[in-house]
């Protein structure tokens, strides 16, 4: 098997106008990685640290500035009618379905677009309706449906010719628990059952914990870490933290072993400790707590990627 | 709405103080738009040059006098209505159709703002600023191009930019009509593409309306859309003097009592449909 | 055959779709469908106007402007029919939308092209087509297969024409993008330009429309040549016939367009 995704030296640089003078804004320095089959990379950054830019790059729309990017062993910008159909993009906030058309007919023109087979299209419109669970609003029209709704369709319709990359562009942003869960759960499904790579980017930490075993982290349009979630709370120090609401006011548990008390709120009626989940587990806290008050509520935080990303960027300067 | 109390005297420059600053803002947004008024005067140009060869063409074959218009007249009034074009609401495309629509207005309605005034005022700001960018330069460029006329009685120059302001007003008064029709229609598109349609036309866009026939003349006097252009071209231009002049802006200031009368009325009424709809 | 059938088939689905769409919204359809006849009608209005001012205008009298104006317009409307929503561009780009027709396996172009049809714009056929077969009727055609040929060719190449307009502007769309009104001084400038008597044009006209953009050729100058009238100086009487040659010339312009703006929107712009 091929490598999926191949870089050297990548780079894109931008002229925007600034007034009257132009400048030239570094978007992506150089990049260079390889993404091998049925990887799943979350690539996380910033807010402007070339996420987008090197998405267009590897898809074809934005011509490199610098180096080379070859993906599903072709060359985006030459091959890009070729690579459309190795390649599925979900764009979190731009819509490849027709807004006044039911998903049902969306579906069935995006099939004729990729020129699937009438068999083909019905085994794989059936697999993806089935397992989206879209079955209950085929009928209804885009613009109609609910933003959870919307987002299975659009992973649907980019998925639709089985591409052997799927590029997620924050896939789960503004949806609810439950919808994030369900697309999460189809996308470990997809890959597992047809070996497809996944590349996402995100700013949701349970993306990341769920679906990628590698993470990519750019700063300022460079490759900073490269490796295992584990790896980078690791590099991080990734604190937990464990919300307990208590039936009476307690004074500040400042002594738990492996903890830092954070804070108390209502004369101690909710307090918060971190712990290292490297060096201790919640349910050894818990157990520990267990013996000293009455526990009616918990609830554990996990640092989000920004946090993650801003220690990360603030060890680099 | 602000409360009838003895506050009320002190509260009435605070109103003024604050319709000026819509009117302001809509001025500044629009001088974010260089390029787009470039485009749209690179349009003018094209649309001018256009009419006065063809006008100019008419006019020198009737022998040199068309419906009262000649040459250099004809000249003044096409770079004086392509000028006001960027000024002159004649697409019918307004915010406050997009803000009945989505149900924004529902918001507008909560503010201590009169909602037609403060629409109609931020219309009015963009399309005074309109003409910096595309007035201004549409009549300079006529005029070094082709030369135009100019009206020998000096009154016509601040009874012409009295007009012109009146044209701009009636055509923000007219065109909120349109918009707030939303609150009764679905879908105001359509009458937006009416009001299109018709405007230009009536108001004398591509043929000044002087050459209209006598029954087509009729037709256009009987609605606001002259008073939006074409009266404001023929006092500035000085094709219509002294009384007659006088007599042209009292008939904007007429239709503007109509049409601000009509937009008070519909906006209460439509307020009043919201309410019982809640929204 | 199969193969051709194979390759159309994408346009040709998101196609019928979107007609079907636009039948489903019967009232707003209709709405559409008048106000689209109202503004053929109130242009050609505008024609009618002047010309009913003066009796004759730059060697064309009213009933060969209405021919003029039948010809231009339903050559206009037919483009406008199938190009027109090239127009959005500028909004595809603003929403970023266009990225989408990078990931299908199609030319950006013809997805654009294909992405829509304004069947309104039918109406406005209509109005364009009646104003021909009056024009037709009311001039003293020297009927002949030549004429015939000469007004199929004119219409045909008319409709190319204007719709290279249409290309041309959205490629150029890619570097203005606010500044879309400038294409609309030439594309809808154009077509108004068409409906003219070329020769009460000046020599910047003469330039613009009667030949970079070749406005002249889609109605004018192949109706002087069909009625034998007496043209502009500038205009041997065989000019008519070269309305094909026109459409070549505005397409090849259209297309170096497009690609140049699809490489500044990979390359320089972002």
């Amino acid at each position: 098997m091929n490598t999926i995704v191949e870089t050297d030296g990548l780079g894109r640089d931008f002229k925007v106008r600034d007034g009257v003078r132009r400048r030239t804004v570094v978007a992506v320095e150089r990049l260079s990685l390889r993404i091998e089959p049925g990887e799943a990379v979350g690539y996380i950054g910033a807010n402007g640290a070339g996420k987008s830019t090197t998405i267009k790059m590897l898809t074809g729309i934005l011509v490199p500035t610098r180096g080379t990017v070859t993906t599903c062993g072709l060359r985006p910008v030459a091959d890009r009618r070729r690579l459309a159909r190795e390649v599925g993009v979900v764009f979190g906030q731009r819509t490849q379905l027709w807004w006044d058309l039911p998903v049902r007919d969306s579906l069935r023109l995006l099939a004729s677009i990729h020129s699937l087979g009438p068999a083909a299209e019905r085994t794989r419109t059936d697999e993806l309706v089935d397992r989206l669970e879209l079955g209950e609003f085929l009928g209804t029209p885009v613009r109609q449906l609910s933003l959870g709704q919307r987002m299975r369709a659009e992973v649907a319709a980019a998925l639709l010719h089985s591409p052997r990359l799927v590029i997620l562009d924050e896939p789960t942003i503004g949806l609810d628990v439950l919808s994030k869960q369900r697309l999460r759960e189809f996308l470990v499904a997809e890959r597992r059952t047809h070996g497809t790579t996944l590349l996402l980017t995100t700013h949701d930490m349970g993306d990341v914990e769920r679906l990628c075993d590698r993470i990519l982290l750019v700063d300022r349009g460079s490759l900073v870490y490269d490796g295992t979630l584990a790896g980078l709370s690791r590099t991080v120090g990734a604190e937990r933290v464990l919300v307990v609401d208590l039936a009476t006011p307690t004074p500040d548990l400042v002594d738990v072993p492996d903890t830092r008390h954070l804070g108390s709120e209502g004369d101690g009626l909710r307090q918060r400790l971190a712990f290292d989940p490297d060096a201790t587990t919640a349910a050894r806290v818990l157990a520990a707590l267990a013996g000293r008050t009455e526990i009616v509520d918990l609830a554990i935080e996990e640092p989000d990627v920004e946090e993650i990303v801003r220690r990360v960027y603030a060890s680099r300067r | 709405m602000p409360r009838r109390d003895s506050n009320e005297t002190r509260y009435v420059p605070v109103i003024v103080r604050t319709y000026l600053r819509l009117f302001v803002a809509g001025f500044r947004r629009q001088s974010t738009y260089r390029l787009a008024a470039l485009g749209g005067l690179v349009a003018n140009t094209t649309f001018g040059l256009l009419k006065v060869a063809l006008l100019f063409a008419a006019v020198r074959t009737s022998g040199g006098e068309l419906a009262g218009y000649d040459v250099a007249m004809m000249s003044t009034y096409i770079w004086i209505s392509q000028g006001m074009l960027g000024s002159v609401n004649l697409h019918g495309r307004t915010e406050i159709a997009d803000r009945i629509r989505s149900g924004d207005v529902a918001v507008d309605f909560l503010r201590p703002l009169d909602v037609h005034l403060a629409s109609v005022t931020t219309e009015v700001g963009r399309a005074v600023f309109a003409l910096i960018p595309r007035g201004v330069p549409s009549v300079v460029i006529g005029a070094l191009l082709v030369g135009m006329a100019l009206p020998d009685d000096p009154w016509a120059y601040p009874l012409g930019a009295v007009s012109l302001l009146l044209g701009i007003v009636v055509s923000a008064t007219t065109v909120y009509l349109v918009g707030v029709c939303g609150f009764w229609l679905l879908e105001t598109r359509g009458v937006a593409i009416l009001y299109m349609v018709v405007s230009g036309f009536l108001a004398g866009l591509f043929v000044p309306i002087a050459m209209f026939p006598d029954w087509l003349r009729v037709v256009a006097t009987v609605t606001p859309f002259p008073s939006m252009m074409m009266y404001p071209v023929d006092v500035l231009s000085g094709r219509v003097d002294g009384a007659a002049a006088v007599g042209l802006v009292a008939l904007q200031v007429l239709w503007l009592a109509v049409t601000v009368t009509a937009g008070q009325l519909a906006t209460r009424a439509g307020r009043r449909r919201l309410e019982v709809q809640g929204g | 055959m199969g193969d051709l059938a194979g390759l159309t088939a994408p346009y040709r689905a998101v196609l019928g779709s979107r007609i079907r769409a636009q039948r489903s919204y019967r009232t707003s359809f209709l709405l559409d469908l008048s106000s689209s006849v109202l503004v053929g009608l109130v242009e050609l209005a505008e024609v009618w106007v002047v010309f009913h001012a003066v009796t004759e205008l730059g060697g064309l009298d009213l009933a060969a402007v209405v021919l003029v104006f039948g010809l231009a317009d339903l050559a206009f409307s037919l483009a406008d029919l199938a190009f027109g929503h090239c127009d959005t561009l500028p909004t595809y780009l603003r929403a970023g939308t266009l990225d989408v027709f990078y990931l299908r396996p199609q030319p950006l172009l013809l997805q654009l092209v294909t992405s829509d049809i304004s069947l309104r714009r039918l109406a406005r056929a209509a109005v364009g087509a009646v104003a021909l077969g009056v024009g037709l009727a009311v001039n003293d055609v020297p009927w002949s297969v030549g004429s015939v040929a000469l007004v199929v060719l004119s219409l045909v190449s008319g409709v190319a024409t204007f719709a290279a307009m249409f290309v041309w502007a959205a490629g150029a769309q890619f570097y203005l993008v606010d500044g879309a009104e400038a294409t609309n001084a030439f594309v809808y400038g154009g077509r108004y330009a068409a409906t003219q008597p070329a020769s009460v044009w000046g020599r910047p006209l003469v330039v613009v429309f009667g030949f970079f953009f070749p406005m002249a050729f889609t109605a004018y100058l192949p109706v002087v040549t069909l009625l034998g009238l007496p043209g502009p100086d500038w205009m041997p009487g065989w000019l008519g016939w070269c309305a094909p040659l026109a459409a070549l010339w505005a397409w090849a312009l259209a297309l170096l367009t497009w690609r140049a703006g699809v490489r500044h929107y990979q390359g320089g712009g972002g």
